[in-house]
């Protein structure tokens, strides 16, 4: 499977009236869940590739991969949110994400066992994250949201990235 | 400022402050060196820059410069032409007014008010050397009255006799009255004094007039528009009460005028005319006369002259001038840009070629892609073999566009030196060698400081007071050495003196009672030198405030590292020191040895790497069960495995099945184990910082060719995390 | 359209003048120096020349006084930019043939203005 550049949604996708507003998200699955992420922060979607490991970094900082020359970390998600580790194989995808970050943009990998569609999710149906003894902290849930009879779990990439980046070595 | 400021005229003001910048710098180096010899031609192009500055200072708009730098360029004017001796004390009042000019400029392209606390009483000191001779008071540039002023309507009479070379210089008497005609009416009549035919010469001027204009006129006004005439022509005004101008006689102005200006230009036609009016004081045989001339006349004339006789009114041709500019506020300028680069046009010649020779490649490879047979495999590899080496041409071009000699660094010595001697009241002589070695940009800025830090100590700790260095039977001037070379891939920088050298005892012993070193530590004379690199240190019994406190060599060493460099000392008691610093050439490309531990590929700087050794049983011992060292002429190393502190599956395990890369960093060594050496090349370094974070042990990361991210191992800090993670190596027995 | 010569060894003068002059629909050259110029002039027409004194190789009073030599140059007008208290240096400007002179620092509108009382 080659590289497939999703098109670059903006922020304007957000539409300033509340009423009947739609977000735009690209569902992904980790096992048996689903999450999602806003499509204005995915640049596009990788096929597994092979990750430099990278010493002194949390497990589930994989390592960095080259992107066309640039260099980006790659974060398991698997990992990150204590899923149990799975093995990479065909069907497994990096979402790659650009966050804003303190220095300018961030670009960052997250592997997920595989990509799903992209939805269209009215804001209304967004519902607040449940409090799972602080697993929402941890995996940067910012909300839920039922998709076609599916639980979806929305992302809040920017703080995902950032942490996890940031994250001390255990 | 006074300067309406469109886009162009900016781009023009920042060409002035640059060539300002560089006059200033001639000033500077060119005051100098007059101490020794007092060179017409220096003090000239010392002048010449001082007044360029002014001038341009002026026109620009930056009145406080302009007016600062009038007293320099008086003396200097002065010097040149040797009414007033070339002291040192002249030499350094001039020195000072140099730093003066620097920081006004300096505030006027950042857009600031022009406020130099020093500027006032360097200007009172210049009028003191001037001896207040010519106590000049600022007065701007008179401005030509333009159009009536308020006033009373006067008459008056002007007596004009220009020196019969007027028209030498090409000044037109036509012109002058039309700008008289401009201000009131206007009534000539001319007189002239023509010699016999055949001694009439068309290019003087032969004529005189007599004109009465009438308006709102002050005396000023008149006497500029005769500004020109030269000291031997006579211009005289009188002021006569005010009468009539005889409404008739516009006509017999116009022609008149024509005739005094056909005199000279020798158009037969006009003078004519002007024979025909019969005005007075013209007689025919001018007018003959004067056609008979005027073929050998050279063209003096207006193409308007014929069409003169016609417009009774001169008006049209006087041109009046036009109102001043409309003059935007002073808007503050953006400060000056730091970013950018002075590029040699034969640098961007060479890139421009290199590119041709890429698309020439490119389009050759391209067309394989059309249609490609086995029988092409040949001509393919040749291409992308050009493709190889267009690029690395390319590569190589493009960062020579970052590098810049190392005289931009060198060039503030001079001063600093001729500044630093006279304060610590010693002689030194500086000498600089290689100063168009070229460095990378970052590179040249940021070794700046390190290198005057080592200057000062050089003149403060390292060289003696003359008397001192006589009675040592050395010259009294003590010698500076700065020099630069190129070394392999690197820029080699010396600072060298003739001093007094380092002393060993000195340093040992305020080492051992900072408790940096144990007391019975045996240690080389080198790494006795190196200890002056550990913070805090300093053995100079008073902190003099040359060299400062704080600022210490480890801040020295702490810099030249961050750009991937090192720096030795070398001393020879009572003969003098030496250092030694060696820089990458360029901050993004690595000389890089690859090596691999395990199934991954990491980067060592060759800077770095002393050497590396297939170890031996007997080389190898282990110290606690636990840690390494390495013998390695006559020294103890220890040794790194990289498998155990990155977490790789190593290749082997054991010691005499891998390579040990002797690497060095401030001072310290240590032997690196790796699997297996690969390849040295030139690497692209890319940092991880920007998406990533600082990693201990990484400089950072490049893309091999196989597309795989190798990461570019940090020696200085790879010793540090070892010697943190508990480690430690033990102390340096003999 | 005129061509004026302007000389002057400070390139953003220089460009100051010929920037004005162009707008005002002049043609210009640009010399940095008397000996640039007077190459300059031989082998082009040139309607006037604005000549700075101080500069390198050649200054501007020798400058005029070469020129006024050229049969070419015998009735072109010449300027020369004197400073305020140049009064020794107008009247060398006018001995050596100079039409007349431009006081220093001067506006474009002065410029222009002087220029049209010559040419």
């Amino acid at each position: 499977m080659s590289a497939v550049q999703v098109a670059r949604g903006t922020d304007e996708a957000r539409l300033a009236d509340e009423e009947g507003a739609l977000e735009q998200y690209v569902s992904f699955r980790l096992g048996d869940d689903r999450y999602a992420v806003p499509i204005g922060r995915v640049q596009e979607i990788k096929c597994w590739d092979a990750v430099t490991r990278v010493p002194y970094t949390p497990p589930f900082l994989l390592g960095v991969v080259n992107l066309r020359g640039a260099i980006v970390p790659v974060i398991d998600l698997r990992l990150r949110f204590a899923l149990g580790h799975a093995p990479y194989d065909a069907n497994t995808v990096i979402v790659v994400v650009r966050v804003p970050g303190e220095r300018g943009e961030r670009t960052a990998g997250l592997v997920v066992d595989a990509v799903s569609e992209v939805h269209d999710v009215p804001v209304r149906a967004i519902q607040p994250a449940p409090d799972l003894a602080g697993m929402s902290e941890l995996a940067c849930i910012r909300g839920v949201a039922q998709l076609e009879e599916r639980l979806v779990m929305l992302l809040d990439v920017e703080r995902l990235v950032t942490a996890s980046i940031l994250a001390e070595a255990a | 400022m006074s300067l309406a400021l469109d886009p162009e005229m900016a781009e023009i003001v920042k060409v002035f402050f640059e060539e300002s910048a560089e006059g200033l710098d001639a000033m500077e180096s060119g005051l100098l060196s007059l101490d020794a010899s007092a060179d017409r031609e220096t003090i000239n192009t010392i002048f010449r820059a001082a007044h360029s500055i002014k001038g341009g200072a002026g026109t620009f708009g930056f009145m406080e410069i302009s007016e600062f730098t009038h007293a320099v360029e008086t003396l200097l004017d002065r010097m040149r032409n040797g009414t007033h001796a070339v002291t040192s004390e002249a030499v350094q009042v001039l020195l000072q007014s140099v730093d003066v000019m620097r920081d006004m400029l300096k505030l006027a392209q950042a857009g600031a008010p022009i406020v130099s606390p020093s500027a006032a009483s360097l200007t009172a000191r210049l009028a003191q050397m001037l001896e207040g001779a010519e106590a000049r008071s600022a007065e701007p540039a008179p401005m030509p009255a333009t159009g009536s002023p308020a006033g009373a309507v006067r008459c008056w009479r002007i007596r004009f006799t220009p020196h019969s070379s007027l028209f030498r210089t090409c000044n037109d008497p036509l012109a002058m009255f039309s700008q008289l005609e401009s201000l009131g009416t206007l009534r000539v009549a001319v007189t002239e004094q023509l010699p016999a035919l055949d001694l009439l010469d068309p290019t003087l001027c032969h004529l005189a007039w007599t004109l009465e204009v009438t308006g709102a006129i002050e005396r000023a006004q008149l006497v500029e528009i005769f500004d020109w005439v030269d000291a031997n022509s006579a211009v005289e005004f009188e002021l006569l009460e005010p009468r009539e101008t005889a409404a008739g006689s516009a006509e017999a102005v116009g022609t008149a005028a024509a005739a005094g200006t056909a005199a000279a230009a020798g158009s037969a036609e006009a003078v004519g005319t002007a024979a025909a009016a019969g005005t007075p004081g013209t007689t025919g045989t001018t007018g003959t006369a004067a056609s008979a001339a005027a073929p050998a006349a050279p063209a003096l004339m207006r193409p308007s002259t014929a069409a003169l006789e016609q417009s009774p009114s001169l008006a049209a041709l006087g041109q009046t001038p036009s109102p001043p500019a409309a003059a935007g506020a002073a808007t503050p300028r953006a400060g000056a840009d730091a970013g950018s680069i002075r590029v040699a046009t034969e640098k961007v010649d060479a890139l421009i070629n290199l590119v041709g020779e890429l698309v020439i490649t490119q389009s050759m490879l391209g067309r394989f892609s059309e249609d490609f047979s086995t029988s092409d495999l040949e001509a393919l590899r040749r291409g992308l073999s050009s493709l190889a080496r267009n690029t690395r041409e390319l590569q190589e071009s493009v960062l020579k566009i970052r590098m810049l000699p190392i005289s931009f660094s060198f060039n503030r010595f001079p001063r600093l030196v001729h500044e630093l001697s006279r304060k610590l009241g010693k002689k030194v002589e500086l000498r600089l060698s290689g100063e168009g070695t070229e460095l990378d940009k970052t590179v040249l800025e940021k070794i700046g400081d390190p290198l005057v830090h080592l200057v000062r100590n050089s003149l403060d700790h390292g060289l003696e007071r003359p008397e001192a260095r006589l009675a040592a039977g050395k010259p009294e001037s003590g010698l500076l050495e700065l020099n630069a070379y190129h070394e392999g891939g690197n820029i080699i920088i010396e600072v060298k003196d003739d001093g007094a050298g380092l002393n060993k005892t000195k340093i040992l012993a305020k080492a051992r009672e900072r408790g940096l070193v144990a007391a019975d530590a045996v240690l080389s004379d080198e790494q006795i030198y190196n200890l002056i690199f550990l913070p805090g240190f300093s053995t100079a019994d008073q902190v003099s405030d040359v060299s400062g406190r704080g600022v210490g060599m480890d801040v020295v060493r702490r810099n030249i590292t961050d750009l991937g460099g090192q720096v030795q000392i070398g001393s020879t008691p009572g003969r003098g020191s030496i250092i030694r610093i060696r820089l990458p050439l360029t901050l993004a490309i690595l000389e890089g040895q690859m090596v691999r531990v395990g199934r991954e590929t990491y980067v060592i700087s060759l800077v770095s790497i002393i050497e590396t050794v297939q170890p031996k049983r007997a080389q190898v011992q282990t110290i606690t069960g636990r840690s390494e060292l390495l013998k390695h002429r006559d020294e103890y190393l220890p040794v790194i495995r990289l498998h155990e502190m990155f977490g790789i599956e190593p290749g082997s395990r054991t010691l005499t099945d891998g390579l040990l890369i002797v690497a060095e960093s401030d001072g310290q060594r240590v032997a690196i184990l790796v699997d297996e050496l690969l390849a040295q090349q030139q690497v692209v370094i890319k940092s991880l910082d920007a998406n990533f974070r600082a990693v201990p042990g990484l400089a950072g990361a490049t893309i091999h060719g196989d597309g795989r991210v190798a990461l570019i191992l940090d020696v200085p800090s790879l010793i540090g995390k070892y010697h943190a993670e508990g480690r430690r190596a033990p102390e340096l027995a003999a | 359209m005129a061509t004026i010569l302007a000389v002057d060894d400070s390139a953003s003068m220089r460009q100051m003048v010929t920037f004005t002059l162009k707008q005002a629909g002049y043609a210009v050259m640009e010399a940095a120096d008397g000996v640039e110029a007077l190459e300059l002039a031989r082998r082009h027409a040139v309607n006037l020349v604005l000549t700075d004194v101080n500069m390198p190789n050649m200054d501007g009073i020798t400058l005029v006084r070469e020129l006024r030599q050229l049969d070419a140059y015998k009735f072109v007008p010449m300027l020369v930019l004197t400073t305020e208290a140049g009064q020794d240096k107008k009247m060398q400007g006018k001995q050596a043939g100079a039409t007349g002179w431009l006081v220093k620092p001067f506006n474009p509108a002065k410029l222009l203005a002087t220029i049209a009382k010559v040419l």
